[in-house]
């Protein structure tokens, strides 16, 4: 078992699993923001759970933190080992001929959507934990002087989709998403070995996946755009 | 048929090396590859210039050692077929050919298109066999029972060559189709299962020190292998990895 991390299936197997955990977090991230288009009430109340429930706070969000921060670091790791193995570039290469755009090309995506991150942390993250650790106010409120005022977690993402630029950066974003999982969730299953005559199922549920979920934070984003510019 | 080639020179494994342009015409569509190849040399000796110097054997798709980077794909523009089954017909007059070496830091260059492929022989040598008594009372392989499908996938994995297509093809690299073929044939045979966890521990470390890259399941290598080795090989590799290193 020593040394696993050292060897090329290791590594593999190590991205696979903190991929499988991360799409895991995105389709309960997506459970909940569509719950903002359907039901504002409920959006804000399991939002209020999400950030201050202690275990959610305290144990499930330094995971996935790090879970991050490991699959962006050995995605550049591997980007450069990779590279290295190949000292003297082909003349002419047809990659197209043999593999697609995105199996080819998940540095890039995966860059546009840490670049994504940085946006989106800039956004909520950033102003939540302000909010909540510095400025110590965990009473989730618009105003928490005015008790019956609702809680302020709706009205936030509204106001962040007022702005034409920003919609369409989480748009754009979205799409290079969806580019990432049409390839990686398949390969997550791949890397830790589910890949024979009993998993020919996930191929197809992975592409659903891979388009679906992304569309779906798409239409989340749009909606709450067009609601602001529309009324 | 009249092309130009782009081919790559390199006088030894110090020398930088760079691409050279060869016009060449009446070309039949019903030669093979190599055969055009020959053309070209024949009329390179008789202006005594060098040669350009090639890997062949067989020239009937079964050795492997025919290597060649061919309008950026591993055997050509065709499938299921080494560069020896390749035939001009797949091209059109007046073509442009860039021909390579297949390129990888594992793979160095000897001369002009040969490279040494002796990291695959290595990689065999740490783990791709089983043990045998050979003293004379030998088992008779058929004796054991093995399920038909059990069977079709080890012999499957076991046609792999060897030719390294898969290296040239992987954006990484990697060895690791042909790695996982050389486990899967007899990870899923019974005479393979007594050196199972050594052999892939072995192997993938042998892979690891020989500079390949590592996959990321693009699945180029099982489109340009010539002998249609599956990717379900490597998932079958990592599998016994995993159980090997747990056990390790």
């Amino acid at each position: 078992m020593s040394g696993i991390l050292n060897s090329s299936i290791g590594r593999k197997f190590a991205m696979a699993l903190s991929a499988l955990f991360l799409m895991f977090f995105l389709l309960q991230h997506f459970a909940i923001n569509i719950l903002s288009v359907f039901n504002p009430d409920t959006f804000n109340e399991v939002s209020h759970f999400m950030g201050t429930n202690p275990l959610v706070q305290y144990a499930l969000q330094p995971v996935l933190i790090l879970g991050v921060i490991f699959h962006f670091v050995m995605g550049f790791v591997l980007e450069i080992k990779n590279t290295k193995a190949r000292n003297i570039s082909y003349a002419k290469n047809n990659g197209a001929a043999n593999s697609t755009w995105m199996s080819r090309n998940m540095i890039w995506s995966g860059l546009a959507i840490l670049a994504f991150i940085g946006l989106h942390f800039y956004d909520f993250w950033f102003p939540e934990i302000n909010t909540k650790f510095i400025n110590g106010d965990m009473s989730g409120l618009i105003n928490p002087e005015v008790a019956d005022s609702g809680f302020r977690y709706y009205e936030e993402l509204q106001h962040k989709f007022y702005s034409h630029v920003r919609t369409i950066l989480y748009v754009i974003a979205f799409i290079f998403l969806a580019l990432h999982l049409l390839h990686g969730f398949n390969s997550a299953f791949q890397s830790v070995g589910a890949n024979n005559k009993y998993t020919k199922g996930l191929k197809g549920f992975g592409k659903a996946y891979a388009i679906l979920v992304p569309l779906g934070f798409v239409f989340i984003a749009v909606y709450h755009h067009l609601k602001y510019v529309l009324s | 048929m009249n092309l130009t080639l782009k081919i790559w020179r390199q006088k030894n494994a110090n020398d930088k090396g760079k691409m050279v342009d060869y016009q060449i015409s009446d070309v039949s569509p019903d030669m093979s590859f190599l055969e055009m190849l020959d053309v070209l040399n024949e009329s390179l000796v008789a202006k005594d210039d060098e040669p350009v110097a090639f890997d062949h054997d067989c020239r009937e798709g079964i050795c492997g050692m025919c290597s060649l980077y061919i309008n950026g794909e591993a055997h050509g523009p065709d499938r299921g077929i080494t560069t020896c089954q390749l035939h001009m017909r797949k091209f059109k007059d007046g073509d442009t050919i860039y021909i390579e070496p297949f390129r990888a830091k594992a793979f160095p260059v000897i001369k002009d298109l040969i490279v040494d492929r002796s990291s695959f022989d290595r990689i065999q040598h740490a783990g791709g066999f089983i043990s045998v008594n050979t003293s004379g009372n030998t088992i008779d392989a058929n004796a054991i029972p093995i399920n038909k499908h059990d069977a079709d996938d080890a012999f499957s994995a076991a046609t792999c060559i060897g030719c390294g297509a898969c290296v040239a093809t992987c954006k990484n690299s990697s060895a690791m189709l042909f790695v996982g073929a050389k486990v899967s044939q007899f990870a899923l045979l019974p005479q393979g299962q007594v050196e199972a966890t050594d052999r892939v521990l072995n192997m993938v470390k042998q892979m690891d020190e020989e500079g390949f890259g590592n996959c990321t399941n693009t699945g180029a290598c099982e489109v340009e292998c010539p002998k249609g080795i599956s990717l379900e090989n490597i998932a079958r590799m990592n599998q016994e990895y995993l159980k090997a290193s747990l056990k390790g």
